[in-house]
């Protein structure tokens, strides 16, 4: 009863909590997926032709030091006030973790392993998805957790931009209305939600790579 | 763009006075620089004590997880609403509690790193503890100290920005009073600034770290 009256937002909010929850999980988890997919192939590229690493990396690392609200309101006038804005944003904030992630990662893969890997046969896109993939997925998975515990708090400062932004809503809402409770709904919520996805992230990577060593999953 | 971008730098409202970009570039250097200052005067004496005894390592990954899911505008707004709009702490112990957890945990990470092999020569060499850690463990780790000093800086510069959503200053201001008025240009240029200035601090640190770091370790990297 207590917990239901808790979750139940004053109306001027505009959303449901699940409505937001909802937002929540699609934007910043979309974004980050959308980032891996984007650095895989990058990182794969960095890992090959070692030169091209060092000006990746420091581009993405500009990147990421562009606030997020400059950049969501540079984006307001491509995509609107809208959720891709935020996912845009996001998803390139996500590659200064990933990129690296996944260029650490390929590099863990033992120069003996991708050979006996083609003296078996294994063609190039074999050989990536079974050998270097698994065999990198502990570091890149401990990318991908940092990543998306620290996009789900970002996309909270969309709230300022407009009515958006998950559960950064209630932070503004409740600084308009001066509603202590709607803000620490909204604190609890992020940071729960936050470290949930990094348990299940924790816990999943642990099913997909069950030999990997707990240690080396560590970040 | 670059349209709204003239017409930003050419309105009159924002070339002198309270609302001129000299003045909100000075505040958020400002409000910023405190925040920082502060920040690495609680991480980094606690990461040396850490670090160089070696223990604490869950605790602070822990804190370093609990601070990246730490949402700082959700902290600004609920200090706001708690101390008051116009009280400065409720904008600087957000920036504080952001810039703490990089500082500590690259500190300390960087510490732990440095070979064992080292610290034990020194400590042969007759140093004191205080001289194996300012004189070896010190040097060593510094190039991750000062990335994470890097990383913490380059945040806070562009968290001052969240301080305007209350009622405080800096170059955020722009983006906050734009929005609320309707006025899209204004929004674009106080962005632009913010991105000029965080690039600049991570500029400003690349060229620290390239001057203080000993020229023996650049050469293992």
């Amino acid at each position: 009863m207590i917990a239901a009256s808790v979750f139940d937002l004053p109306s001027y909010v505009q959303h449901s909590y699940l409505g937001l929850l909802g937002e929540q999980l699609e934007v910043s988890l979309g974004a980050t997926a959308a980032g891996l997919l984007v650095s895989l192939p990058i990182g794969q590229a960095c890992a090959r032709w070692r030169l091209l690493y060092p000006p990746v990396l420091g581009l993405v690392t500009v990147a990421y030091s562009i606030p997020s609200l400059a950049l969501f309101v540079f984006l307001i006038d491509y995509t609107g006030i809208t959720d891709t804005t935020l996912f845009i944003a996001l998803a390139l904030y996500s590659l200064c973790i990933l990129v690296p992630g996944v260029v650490d990662g390929i590099r863990t893969v033992p120069p003996e392993v991708k050979l006996a890997a083609d003296a078996m046969g294994y063609g190039p896109a074999r050989r990536y998805f079974q050998v270097e993939l698994p065999i990198a997925a502990p570091t890149i998975m401990a990318a991908v957790r940092v990543a998306t515990v620290s996009s789900i708090s970002l996309m909270s400062i969309g709230a300022v931009i407009g009515n958006l932004g998950g559960f950064g809503q209630l932070f503004t809402t409740g600084l308009r209305s001066f509603n202590l409770s709607l803000v620490w709904l909204g604190l609890f919520s992020l940071v729960v939600l936050a470290l949930l996805c990094d348990v299940l992230l924790r816990g999943a990577q642990r099913l997909m790579t069950p030999w990997a060593d707990r240690r080396s999953a560590r970040a | 763009m670059i349209e709204y971008l003239r017409q930003f730098f050419s309105d009159p409202r924002f070339q002198s006075g309270y609302d001129g970009i000299w003045q909100r570039i000075a505040e958020h250097c400002w409000y910023s620089l405190i925040a920082f200052l502060c920040a690495a005067a609680i991480g980094l004496p606690l990461a040396l004590l850490t670090g160089h005894l070696g223990r604490g390592d869950g605790p602070i990954a822990a804190l370093a997880a609990v601070g990246r899911a730490m949402p700082s505008l959700g902290l600004i707004v609920l200090l706001a609403v708690k101390i008051g709009v116009f009280n400065f702490n409720a904008a600087l112990i957000p920036l504080v509690a952001l810039a703490v957890p990089p500082i500590l945990l690259t500190t300390h990470e960087g510490l732990r790193a440095v070979d064992r092999s080292v610290v034990d020569a020194a400590r042969g060499m007759g140093m004191r503890p205080l001289q194996v850690l300012f004189r070896v463990e010190v040097p060593s780790a510094l190039p991750l100290i000062l990335s994470g000093l890097r990383t913490a800086a380059v945040q806070v510069v562009a968290t001052t920005t969240i301080a305007a959503v209350i009622s405080f200053g800096g170059l955020g201001r722009y983006v906050v009073d734009g929005l609320s008025q309707y006025q899209y240009y204004q929004v674009v240029g106080g962005g632009f600034l913010v991105v000029l200035l965080s690039v600049a601090t991570l500029v400003l640190f690349s060229a620290i770290s390239r001057l203080a770091i000993s020229p023996g370790l650049r050469r293992n990297r």
